[in-house]
């Protein structure tokens, strides 16, 4: 065996061993690398749900409700099988829509609603035209974005008193 | 023709001399091709409106900056293995620009995480991972700058470029391994492709033009180390 070639195994033993050790750690951290939790996490309590995390899922639709101060919405994360209740005073972001995914951050009250300091929106990896997301539908096909971009969302406003 | 003589510096600096210049004129051409198309001809997105066409700068730029630190770790193995003195110096001829790309990957990125998901910033696992690539480029370049002995910078500059590539599967697979703000890939080996084909036409366009740039510069900065390495080779090879 060459000098190179030695040295060439070294470096290819090390990169390996490495690579192992690597995958070892994010395996032991993985439920610290989540950026947020599942509704079903939260309801089967596997989050601690003393202290502030994130949340993600689908904001399921039919449940956005605009509360009479104009400012705080009310809607529920699903993952389609459990749903959380948020409630949050402040401007969503754009791509915020029922149907469509979203992360919150906050934290659980006492009585069952999570209560969400920010709101992330998240969109999906289709790019296409409009037109096209039109044809689709029309073709039967289920396009997830239900709402065109730059149209407000559709928001049920609840009878002020 | 024997392919191998252009490892030695000697013979490589007349060669990158004729051969950037093409690269260049390659990259603007398909920049301004690229720009054009996605800037103008391909159509808005139907979730996202025109805030989109960012991802003809971002995923390029983010594509660049892990493809050149996996090239830097592949000349870095050459160089520590076979000695090699021109890998060693295409490994640091390639680290300024790929840093740039990590930089321009991630400032793209949180112009376009304001308007879609509303934040500039989130310590989401890919963008984590990415901050780490930028990290790691930095840290490659005051490494091997602060050496002041050239074969002991290269030797360090190679370790931390091997052992920082394990990096770059972890930023790749972030957006599947673990939840993330980020979507899943849109160009997959089992799922096609899934942007309209306008806009893949303006993103080939991007990553090439990238492509051609980064090896332009790259030439260029190699022909810088080697008049200061070896002025001798140069003054020898070519009157300039």
């Amino acid at each position: 065996m060459k000098n190179r070639h030695r040295r060439f195994a070294w470096i290819a033993v090390g990169v390996a061993v490495l690579s192992v050790a690597v995958a070892l750690v994010l395996k032991a951290f993985q439920s610290n690398l989540v950026l947020f939790r599942t509704p079903t996490e939260v309801a089967e309590k596997k989050v601690p749900l003393d202290r502030a995390f994130r949340l993600g899922g689908l904001v399921q639709a039919g449940t956005l409700k605009r509360q009479p101060d104009g400012l705080t919405v009310r809607f529920e994360v699903t993952d389609t099988a459990k749903a959380i209740p948020v409630r949050y005073t402040g401007i969503l972001p754009d791509l915020f829509k029922e149907g469509k995914g979203v992360v919150v951050q906050g934290k659980m009250e006492p009585g069952g609603d999570f209560i969400a300091t920010e709101v992330l929106a998240k969109h999906d990896e289709n790019y296409m035209a409009p037109e096209a997301a039109e044809a689709l539908r029309k073709a039967g096909h289920p396009v997830k974005g239900e709402i065109f971009a730059g149209e407000k969302p559709v928001v049920t406003q609840q009878p002020t008193k | 023709m024997n392919l191998y003589r252009y490892a030695s510096p000697a013979s490589f600096y007349p060669l990158a001399g004729r051969l950037w210049p093409v690269f260049a004129v390659i990259a603007a051409l398909l920049a301004v091709y690229g720009l054009y198309e996605g800037l103008f001809v391909a159509p808005t997105d139907f979730q996202q409106g025109e805030v989109y066409r960012i991802v003809f700068i971002h995923v390029p730029a983010a594509w660049m900056g892990m493809f050149i630190y996996l090239v830097m770790a592949f000349y870095g193995v050459l160089a520590l293995s076979f000695n090699t003195r021109l890998s060693a110096m295409m490994m640091r001829a390639l680290a300024p620009t790929g840093m740039l790309f990590t930089f321009l990957a991630l400032w793209t990125g949180a112009l376009w995480g304001k308007p879609t998901w509303g934040t500039y910033w989130i310590w989401d696992g890919r963008m984590t991972s990415t901050l780490v690539l930028f990290f790691l480029y930095v840290g490659f370049i005051a490494l091997t700058e602060s050496i002041d002995d050239e074969r002991r910078a290269d030797r360090a500059g190679a370790l931390l470029a091997i052992v920082g590539s394990v990096n770059i599967p972890i930023i790749y697979f972030s957006v599947t391994w673990w939840n993330s703000l980020h979507q899943g890939l849109t160009f997959s080996k089992s799922g096609g492709s899934k942007m309209a084909p306008d806009m893949v036409i303006a993103m080939v366009a991007m990553v090439f033009a990238c492509w051609a740039y980064s090896i332009a510069v790259a030439l260029v900065r190699a022909r810088a180390i080697i008049r200061e390495r070896e002025p001798a080779h140069v003054w020898n090879g070519e009157a300039a």
